[in-house]
Order: structure tokens, then C-alpha cells, then sequence
């Protein structure tokens, strides 16, 4: 019994640090992790973030989890010949000593099913899972409809 | 066929039919005399129509008053949707200046087909999305097209772009 309050401590302890904040599973580092208001909880929400691998080995995201959408998933803009289109990806590249990102128009979170519209200065936390790290939860900060990048400091565009 | 095998027809010779944000019945001949830059989009697009609608936000903060003088307007291509009253709603997150025009899926296909702008919708999840011409098209205040913006065009080159159908 005081294995399972100690376990449920450990969780709550390992909660998020705030989204300007860098959070750190094995050699990935996941920062800027922001999204945008949405109208009503209809729409879609997505979600943006910085990763960096400093380590020498290739990893991959391989998945998303929130508990503020029912289905979360990793997507791809693609513009070919001028259209764009939005497949689902199974994995985003995290080559070794890089840095990848969800970044507007290209690479996303997508978040179906929302279980609220999604209000500017709003937060929520989102779990991602690496190939090789394994799995990491950032706070992610809702910004507004018209935002364009993290704003943080530091945040890259 | 794609949208850039063929370019959009003059403003003066398209013959859609739409609805704008405030419920208004909208023909191309009230672009004429003015320079037009327009765009199709949808509201339950969560990546490249937001990011366009800030994109030209920014766009015509930089151009400052100047850009008062230009119809800018999103296409939905999304009508079963994206009612007026959505339009508007969703609108009202970006440059003031921007009109949303939607209305009858015929209207759509029509504007589509004016524009060389192809759209299509996709079941997905229980659900649909669009796939969609994602560039910005922009015309001289004679309704002659001029250029597109394209979506992963370096947004540089985006102003002087907007300007030449200024002067």
C-alpha cells in the first residue's frame, strides 16, 4: 500500500515543468511545446514542439497522448504540386545531435476529439513517446488562434 | 491536372456565387478595381490555414494603410461547415481586413474551377478533412492574375509580391 502512494507521488512529482521549460528523457530534450485556441471542442487542436537529440544514436517519436483528446496523432502537412494535404505519420526522425520540431507546416500533433475547446492561456500536458527514450510529458501551452510561434525567450520560429 | 498546370482565369470573367462572413450574398465583380489576394482554407484545419490567415495578418500589418486597398478573401472549402456565422467567429482571431466567403457546394466547385484551385474531401477517423490548393493568388486591380504565394515559399519574398499589385 505505501509502494502504490509512494508510486502515485513519484508521478505527480514527475508532472510537466512549464512549457518554456526544457524536460529531458535519455538524450532527448523536448522544449517551446505550444498549441493553438480552438472554436468549440469540434475542431481539431494542434500541438508544436522543439526536440533535440544530443545523444549518438537515432531516435524517432513515435506517438502522442493527452488526456484532453481522445484522439491525439502525428501528422505530416504535405504541399505537393501547390495542394495540401495532411497524412497521419507513424514516426518523426530524431536523428542523433539534431533538432527536429512540430513546427506549423510540416510535421504536427494533431488532437481529435477534444474534450474541450482549447482556450488561450490554457495548458494541458501531452506524453511523448520515443522509439529509444521512451516516453516524456511537457506542459503544453495554449496560445491564440493567430500564433505563430512559442513564446518563450528563447523560443526558435 | 493540378492548380499550377493552368492559371487562375480573370477576375472579371469568374462567375461564382458565394456568401461572405456577414452573410452577404458575394460576387467576383466586387473585387474589380481593387487588387485581390485570396486564399482557400477551411476552419477545421489545424495547421496550414492558420498559419496562413497569420501569415497574411502579418502581411498586411506591415503593409500598414496601403493594404486597406486590397480584397482579401478565404475561400472555404468547406460549406457544409463552415457557415458564415463560423466564418466569422474564426475570422475574427485574424487581420480584420479578411473576408470569408462560402456558401453552395456548386458555388465552391464553380470558385474552384475559376481559380484552378482543386480541393477534394477525405473520410478520415469517422470524420473528414480536405486536402486543398494551399497557395495565395494574387490579382492586379483589373482582376488579371498576377502571381501565387506558395505555402513553403520563403514568406520574404511575400510583401514585394503583394506590393506589385499595389502600384
Amino acid at each position: 500500500m505505501k509502494r502504490v502512494i509512494l508510486a502515485t507521488l513519484v508521478v505527480f512529482a514527475a508532472m510537466p515543468a512549464l512549457a518554456c521549460e526544457t524536460v529531458r528523457v535519455g538524450d532527448i530534450e523536448v522544449e517551446h511545446a505550444w498549441s493553438r485556441a480552438t472554436i468549440g471542442a469540434d475542431r481539431p487542436g494542434v500541438v508544436y514542439l522543439s526536440i533535440r537529440n544530443t545523444g549518438s544514436t537515432d531516435d524517432a517519436l513515435i506517438g502522442v497522448a493527452t488526456p484532453i483528446a481522445g484522439m491525439p496523432m502525428l501528422h505530416e502537412t504535405v504541399v505537393s504540386d501547390g495542394i495540401a494535404s495532411m497524412p497521419h505519420t507513424m514516426s518523426m526522425p530524431v536523428p542523433a545531435g539534431q533538432t527536429a520540431a512540430l513546427a506549423p507546416g510540416g510535421f504536427h500533433g494533431m488532437l481529435m476529439g477534444l474534450t474541450q475547446a482549447l482556450k488561450k492561456g490554457d495548458s494541458f500536458p501531452l506524453t511523448l513517446t520515443f522509439e529509444t527514450a521512451g516516453d516524456v510529458t511537457v506542459t503544453v501551452e495554449v496560445l491564440g488562434m493567430g500564433a505563430k510561434e512559442a513564446e518563450c525567450p528563447n523560443a526558435q520560429p | 491536372m493540378t492548380g499550377r498546370d493552368l492559371l487562375p482565369i480573370p477576375i472579371r470573367d469568374m462567375s461564382f456565387r458565394l456568401t461572405d462572413h456577414n452573410g452577404q450574398p458575394f460576387a467576383p465583380s466586387q473585387w474589380l478595381g481593387r487588387p485581390t489576394m485570396v486564399f482557400f482554407g477551411f476552419t477545421f484545419c489545424p495547421d496550414v490555414c492558420p498559419t496562413t490567415l497569420s501569415d497574411i495578418s502579418d502581411w498586411l500589418a506591415d503593409l500598414g494603410p496601403e493594404a486597406d486597398r486590397l480584397n482579401v478573401a478565404l475561400i472555404s472549402v468547406d460549406p457544409e461547415r463552415d457557415t458564415p456565422t463560423i466564418l466569422a467567429e474564426y475570422l475574427s482571431n485574424f487581420d480584420p481586413r479578411i473576408v470569408g466567403l462560402t456558401g453552395r457546394l456548386t458555388g465552391l466547385e464553380k470558385a474552384a474551377a475559376d481559380f484552378r484551385a482543386t480541393f477534394e474531401k477525405l473520410p478520415r477517423d469517422g470524420d473528414y478533412t480536405m486536402n486543398h490548393t494551399a497557395g495565395v493568388f494574387l490579382f492586379a486591380a483589373d482582376g488579371q492574375f498576377t502571381s501565387i504565394i506558395d505555402f513553403h515559399e520563403d514568406r520574404r519574398f511575400a510583401i514585394p509580391k503583394i506590393r506589385r499589385i499595389l502600384t
